[in-house]
């Protein structure tokens, strides 16, 4: 019946058809869907770069608009995957550039970006709107002039925790005055200086400037001029907030933000006077998310008298010098929170205080709407798992992490297997998982057992043997992503169901017993998996026998074969 | 004793780096009773449980804070000493890690002075309260598991040199460097009552509160002096006699050192650790102590015993 149906109908449907894994279903139902589908596709998601071709992508979908593309595995972010494993994103816009793709839209996580790359991005994409990139590295401001002077209809430039080399251009200066389009312009993890007068004109000729957060170069008198001209601002990321509070400025700035009555998204202090702080007191009130992770320069006590203020928070990032205290007063201030990140502030040992499972079990006690938890604590204990399970049934995200890896429950000494075990018990809409502490192979029994619709699972220094890690392999259907390191897990956990591998995006595991032998052995038998080593050390080739134990293991699935890009320390077996 | 060699040489050099009062360093003269060799006594030797543990022999009941050292989370005394802890094992909870209860085989032997068990570069190094005249331990690479980004933020990488936020522990695990950032002096005014003019003094100069403590009684026990002499009724000092300006840290001395913090607050000096107190401080000032009402009954104790180093 419905193959009567004119594709253009088919297509209009399509179009209420947002996220892609409603049109990746829709295009299996048959060809014809495909079809319309694959001409209709706009915004295609690539988890892993090399899954798949550009040449592929572009041949299927002629029409991307919009790219996102993930480079490195997850755990890059914490050093333990060389710089140059790869993850370049060249290729694809060479290949997007050639084809005559209309891209508008470009998001990247974990790549490696090259000026080269945006010169070619700005110059070669006439409708180009919105480049996000996400903890990428390998280009300088310098590709940031190019994508500011040439991409006319810019309205996206969001950088965010990236490593970007201060070549102490003037790359915000080379916005031409013709560009009056930015709705989001985010550069605060620059290292480097900016120039305040351009920054001002370019905010007052954006009219529809809806996001802006600046760097630590941007000072409170530039930013006073900036929200005079931009009182329209919804999300705000401040630089430097420093000043003499009993100052002019200051109260220029106090006035200033109460004009800003749109601002629900508040950020930054990378620089910050905590007696400053009562001038953004006003817009507390509005605020949905808020961000104070990047700023240590605000003390527990100032930290909760601005929380107070923020009764319709939703998302809030902080660091643990808030203290269990402080996740009290959230607790009893923000009954709206739904993702909760309590980030380490001190990491040399100078004596800080941290957080605890106090101030977990406050916050579930205090905020039923939690769904999202990133929490770094000092210790933790089962019977605050427990309590938190009871509390928060609706999580779907959960990851904690003690700052000894291995720690014990803090006050029976016991493994922590009971109270993670509760968690995913609980929450069974629970889909990303990080677990620490000390684990034995029971907790991952329990996640076999319950945790049915887990994508994403990192696991550290956990587990007892081989049964750990089958128990998730076999329990956990719709798992996409595990990653695991120093966990005693080996060969006979490794092959025991190779097919699984092809149903996941991707597994990683360092430090654990896994040997060169069977990685070998599972290369061979999975021709559609990309099994690769990483070997750092200087051994020489022949050295290295089957029975070695593989350092770093990253395996994926992949339509296109061994990539051509690995360097030297990477073998694809 | 199973499978251990070691060089005379590396020996001394890491046993230079441990507090000489700590039970399981053994003095040479002493303890050469039990007929070991100058070497077996020195080696520092941690293996999995049961291992063979040679300080059983030399320190008879203090086994069990020896075989603590690394491996057993506990809260033996002896262990945990130190004043100062370190980023990833606290006072009272000693679980340091990795804990070896693991079957993986990733045994961290200590064999005398082999450099690489102490390289941060090694993945699994156990956390010595012990050793804290070491630099600050290895920590496990990657972990706590936060991006680089955030790390060098809370070195105060990213921010400006004026930010209250700086730590000025040095840290050694990261390959960005945060040495641009960290000025070579650290100059803040300081004031004492009785004295109309101020002097500044270098805080990078000092790393303890003693040390501050003398640098202040120099600074100012001539210009105190001076002033008593010129003021109309101080008539008991001697033109000569200059005081010394002692108990500025305890409260038990006429003056008491105390300093505003970034937040402009007045804070009592000797409450945090040395550095923390250094990243924070904007001003110092020496107050009479009569005029601090809290020292009248006896100041509290603070976290950290102040003759202990830091």
């Amino acid at each position: 019946m419905l193959n009567y149906f004119p594709e253009e109908v088919l297509e209009h449907v399509f179009d209420f058809l947002t996220s892609h894994r409603d049109r990746n279903a829709v295009s299996l139902v048959c060809k014809s869907w495909y079809a319309v589908e694959r001409f209709s596709r706009e915004k295609v998601f690539i988890g892993n770069c090399y899954t798949i071709s550009p040449e592929r992508l572009i041949a299927r979908f002629p029409r991307v608009r919009s790219l996102t593309l993930k480079g490195k595995p997850h755990f890059a972010d914490f050093n333990l995957v060389p710089h140059d494993w790869g993850g370049y994103v060249q290729p694809w816009i060479e290949s997007m550039a050639k084809a005559g793709v209309n891209l508008e839209e470009l998001r990247l996580k974990r790549m490696l970006v090259s000026d080269e790359s945006l010169d070619l991005l700005a110059n070669f994409f006439p409708n180009f709107k919105s480049l996000v990139l996400v903890s990428c590295d390998g280009f300088s401001t310098d590709g940031l002039a190019a994508i500011a002077s040439n991409c006319r209809f810019l309205r996206e430039l969001d950088l965010q925790e990236n490593e970007i080399e201060d070549r102490r251009g003037q790359w915000l200066s080379c916005f031409p005055d013709s560009c009056t389009s930015l709705v989001s312009l985010n550069f605060a993890c620059l290292k480097g200086e900016v120039n305040l007068l351009s920054l001002e004109r370019l905010v007052a000729r954006c009219r529809n400037l809806r996001s802006l957060r600046v760097n630590h170069a941007v000072p409170l008198d530039a930013l006073q001029r900036i929200l005079a001209q931009a009182p329209q601002l919804v999300d705000l990321g401040i630089g430097s907030f420093v000043h003499d509070p009993d100052s002019e400025i200051y109260n220029k700035i106090e006035t200033g933000m109460q004009k800003c009555t749109s601002i629900t998204s508040l950020s930054g202090f990378l620089d910050v006077t905590a007696r400053c702080l009562p001038a953004v007191y006003t817009i507390c009130r509005h605020l949905t998310s808020l961000n104070l992770s990047y700023a240590p320069g605000i003390y527990s006590d100032e930290l909760v008298k601005l929380i107070c203020h923020c009764n319709k928070l939703e998302r809030l990032l902080v660091l643990d010098t808030i203290g269990d205290k402080g996740l009290g007063v959230v607790a009893s201030t923000c009954k709206e929170l739904q993702e909760l990140r309590v980030f380490p502030s001190d990491l040399y040992g100078v004596g800080n205080a941290a957080v605890t499972e106090e101030g977990l079990v406050a916050i579930s006690a205090g905020c039923r709407k939690l769904n999202s938890i990133l929490y770094f604590c000092e210790q933790m204990t089962n019977a605050a798992l427990i309590m938190v399970a009871k509390n928060c049934p609706n999580f779907i995200r959960f990851r904690l992490a003690t700052f000894n890896p291995t720690a014990p429950d803090a006050v029976t000494m016991q493994p922590l297997d009971e109270g993670f075990g509760a968690i995913v018990k609980s929450c069974k809409g629970l889909k990303r998982l990080s677990v620490s502490g000390l684990l034995t192979d029971q907790v991952f029994l329990y996640m076999g057992r319950y945790a049915k619709q887990l994508e994403m699972l990192s696991i550290a220094f956990a587990g007892d043997s081989d049964k750990g890690m089958l128990y998730v392999l076999n329990g956990c259907k719709k798992l996409k992503k595990l990653e695991i390191r120093d966990s005693p897990f080996g060969n006979a956990a490794l092959l025991a169901d190779m097919g699984k591998y092809e149903t996941m995006r991707s597994l990683w595991m360092s430090s654990c017993e896994v040997t060169l032998g069977a990685c070998k052995t599972l290369a061979q038998k999975m021709p559609r998996l990309n099994v690769e080593v990483i070997n750092e050390s200087d051994q020489m080739e022949a050295s290295v026998d089957d029975k070695h134990k593989v350092e770093k293991m990253y395996l994926y699935r992949t339509l296109v074969g061994p990539r051509k890009d690995a360097p030297d320390f990477v073998w694809t077996l | 004793m199973e499978g251990y060699s070691r060089k005379d040489v590396g020996c001394p050099q890491l046993l230079d780096l441990i507090p000489k009062e700590k039970e399981w360093l053994v003095k040479s003269a002493e303890e050469t009773n039990h007929g070991l060799s100058e070497e077996k006594k020195l080696e520092l030797r941690l293996g999995p449980p049961g291992g063979d543990w040679t300080f059983k022999q030399i320190n008879g009941p203090k086994n069990e804070s020896l075989l603590s050292f690394g491996f057993f989370p506990n809260t033996t005394a002896g262990a945990t000493t130190t004043s100062a802890p370190t980023p990833w094992q606290h006072q009272a909870k000693a679980s340091f890690f990795p804990l070896m209860e693991k079957k993986s085989c990733r045994t961290v032997e200590l064999q005398g002075a082999e450099k690489k068990a102490f390289s941060p570069a090694n993945k699994a190094v156990p956390n010595s309260s012990n050793a804290q005249k070491r630099t600050a331990p290895a920590p496990v690479v990657g972990w706590p598991p936060i991006r680089s980004f955030r790390k060098n933020l809370a070195n105060g990488n990213s921010s400006k040199l004026s930010s209250e936020s700086q730590s000025v522990v040095p840290d050694k695990d990261f390959s960005k460097k945060p040495i641009e950032n960290c000025p070579k002096s650290r100059f803040v005014k300081i004031n004492m009552d009785g004295v109309p003019i101020g002097r500044k003094v270098d805080l990078k100069a000092f790393n303890s509160y003693e040390k501050l403590s003398s640098a202040v009684d120099e600074l100012f026990r001539g210009l105190l002096a001076a002033q008593s002499d010129s003021s109309t009724n101080g008539i008991e000092n001697e033109l000569e006699e200059e005081k010394v300006i002692s108990g500025l840290l305890n409260g038990s001395g006429e003056y008491t050192l105390v300093y505003e913090d970034n937040e402009g607050d007045r804070m009592l000096v000797g409450d945090v650790p040395w550095d923390m107190f250094v990243s924070t401080v904007k001003r110092l000032r020496v107050l009479k102590s009569s005029e601090l009402p809290m020292l009248s009954c006896g100041s509290k104790p603070g976290k950290l015993s102040l003759d202990g180093s830091i």
